[in-house]
């Protein structure tokens, strides 16, 4: 009993290390198979300049449509909400902002795999730039999303700014872009951080499709080895990567943006 | 004649309603060149609805303004342009709170009236140095106290070299303590002969420096008088009940 007793724990450690032994042996062979046979490192590196090629045009067509979008709303918010319009650029401007709410409650409405498959298998059926269609749809989606973000800055601005500016006699074109949208810029940047965040990560949803992303190379090298480990975890952490430091970059210009607020 | 060249403003009819709410229900007004014009009444009276249709912050319902003899509700007026000639001074300030003083200050003339950067910023530093502020120059409006903010937000106005100052209850939102620095600013203007048109709880300030003092009671002018007989010699029950409540 007693030698028994002193055995048993040498036995299990001797398993043990074997078992530790050889975990590290498959961890290797599995990390070999993932990243050094075949150079497939080098797939992972394209999938990672193509999701950042995608993150990145879609995020510049993201603000340029939110931009433009939340100018249409917000001026006619200001300018013809509760009143009747009478001339025809007001008529003009409700029709403009008609089409702006239509846009966003589609957009906003429906899944984004739904809107990369509608881009991808209707709209762009008949060519083969993969990429463009991603950035097309994760731009038009994302636009959706900066516009109410950029309209809540805009009406986060106190009406007295707006007034002493026309006051002095600017237009209101003019009084937008030197006292409200700087201003309003600086309140909006978490959130609008925020939405690039989510944006980047939701490329992945371009794997659906085919488009060779990150998230698509991960699985396309999954499929040849039959490992799931190094793939996936390398695909989270090259994402989580991408994500600090992004916003490192946007904590950074918080804080220089800062420099009115005393 | 003659004393027509003389009118800076004039109001006539002026009628302003939000929805079925009517806040002013017809308003006539003279203002010469150097007035002082200061509007009392009590709150909810539609005096700064009135001061507010001057410059067309608010847009009269009914009724004409003319400015320099230009009918300025006419629609197909610019009214940008006669605005760089109405200076307004707001009660909460209303700084651009991501300028300095001096940005503040320059952004108008530089913009609007095309002076180069460093005509605007001579301008305004001499201005600055006339109500006392020069070393407050580079601050923001963040690090000011509110006598300072207003006192900034009058010489901001100034810049833009107008015919008429416009004031909104100037010192309704300062501290006890602030009201006097803002009101010796305003007194020194009016000596140097600026028109002003001043809606104001300071019957101090009416009396000393008011050419015509004016008293606004639901939607309507209802007394209008030098202020030696304004205050002296009030005819209106209104006026009579008001003043025995402020003085």
């Amino acid at each position: 009993m007693l030698m028994l007793q002193n055995a048993a724990p040498q036995l299990a450690e001797a398993a043990e290390q074997g078992g530790i032994q050889k975990f590290f042996a498959d961890l290797s062979q599995s990390f070999e198979k993932t990243f050094i046979t075949d150079e497939r490192w080098k797939f992972f590196l394209d999938g990672t300049l193509a999701t950042l090629r995608i993150a990145f045009f879609a995020a510049l067509l993201g603000i340029l449509l939110g931009f433009l979008l939340a100018a249409v709303r917000s001026t006619h918010d200001m300018r013809l909400l509760g009143r009747k319009s009478r001339t025809f650029s007001d008529v003009i401007l409700k029709i403009l902002n008609t089409l702006c709410n239509l846009y966003i409650t589609v957009i906003r409405g429906t899944p984004a795999v739904i809107q990369v498959m509608i881009m991808y298998f209707i709209i762009f059926a008949n060519s083969r730039n993969k990429e463009v269609a991603a950035v097309l749809s994760f731009g038009i989606n994302s636009g959706a999303y900066v516009a109410e973000i950029v309209r809540s800055g805009i009406m986060s601005i106190d009406k007295g700014q707006f007034e002493a500016s026309r006051s002095l006699g600017f237009d209101y074109k003019s009084t937008m872009f030197h006292i409200i949208l700087p201003q309003a810029f600086k309140n909006i940047l978490p959130a609008l951080g925020n939405e690039f965040i989510v944006l980047i990560k939701e490329t992945s949803v371009a794997a659906y499709v085919g488009i060779s992303e990150l998230t698509y190379v991960g699985n396309l090298v999954r499929s040849r080895t039959y490992e799931a480990f190094f793939p996936l975890i390398a695909d989270a952490l090259i994402y989580l990567a991408i994500v600090l430091i992004l916003s490192f970059l946007l904590k950074k210009l918080e804080r220089r943006l800062r420099n009115s607020d005393h | 004649m003659t004393t027509d060249s003389n009118i800076l403003i004039k109001v006539d009819g002026l009628r302003k309603s939000f929805g079925d709410l009517h806040v002013l229900k017809g308003i006539d007004a003279e203002i010469k060149k150097g007035d002082v014009m200061v509007v009392v009444g009590a709150s909810g009276s539609g005096k700064s609805t009135f001061l507010r249709c001057l410059n067309l912050l608010e847009e009269p319902t009914g009724g004409t303004i003319t400015f320099e003899g230009v009918d300025i509700t006419d629609p197909s007026v610019n009214i940008n342009k006669h605005r760089q000639k109405m200076g307004m001074v707001f009660q909460q300030f209303n700084l651009f709170p991501h300028k300095t003083v001096l940005k503040n200050m320059t952004l108008g003339p530089i913009k609007l009236l095309k002076q180069s950067k460093k005509e605007a910023e001579a301008n305004a530093m001499e201005l600055l140095a006339r109500v006392g502020l020069a070393d407050k120059a580079h601050a923001y409006p963040g690090q000011l106290s509110g006598g300072q903010k207003q006192r900034v937000a009058i010489v901001r106005a100034l810049a833009m070299n107008p015919d008429v100052m416009l004031f909104d209850e100037p010192t309704s939102a300062l501290d006890p303590e602030m009201v006097g620095e803002v009101l010796e600013v305003m007194k020194k203007l009016a000596k140097e002969g600026m028109t002003m048109v001043v809606v104001t709880h300071e019957m101090g300030f009416a009396r000393e420096v008011g050419t015509q003092v004016v008293f606004v009671d639901e939607g309507v002018i209802v007394e209008q008088n030098a202020p030696e007989e304004f205050f002296g010699n009030p005819q209106n029950p209104r006026l009579k009940d008001f003043l025995s409540k402020v003085l």
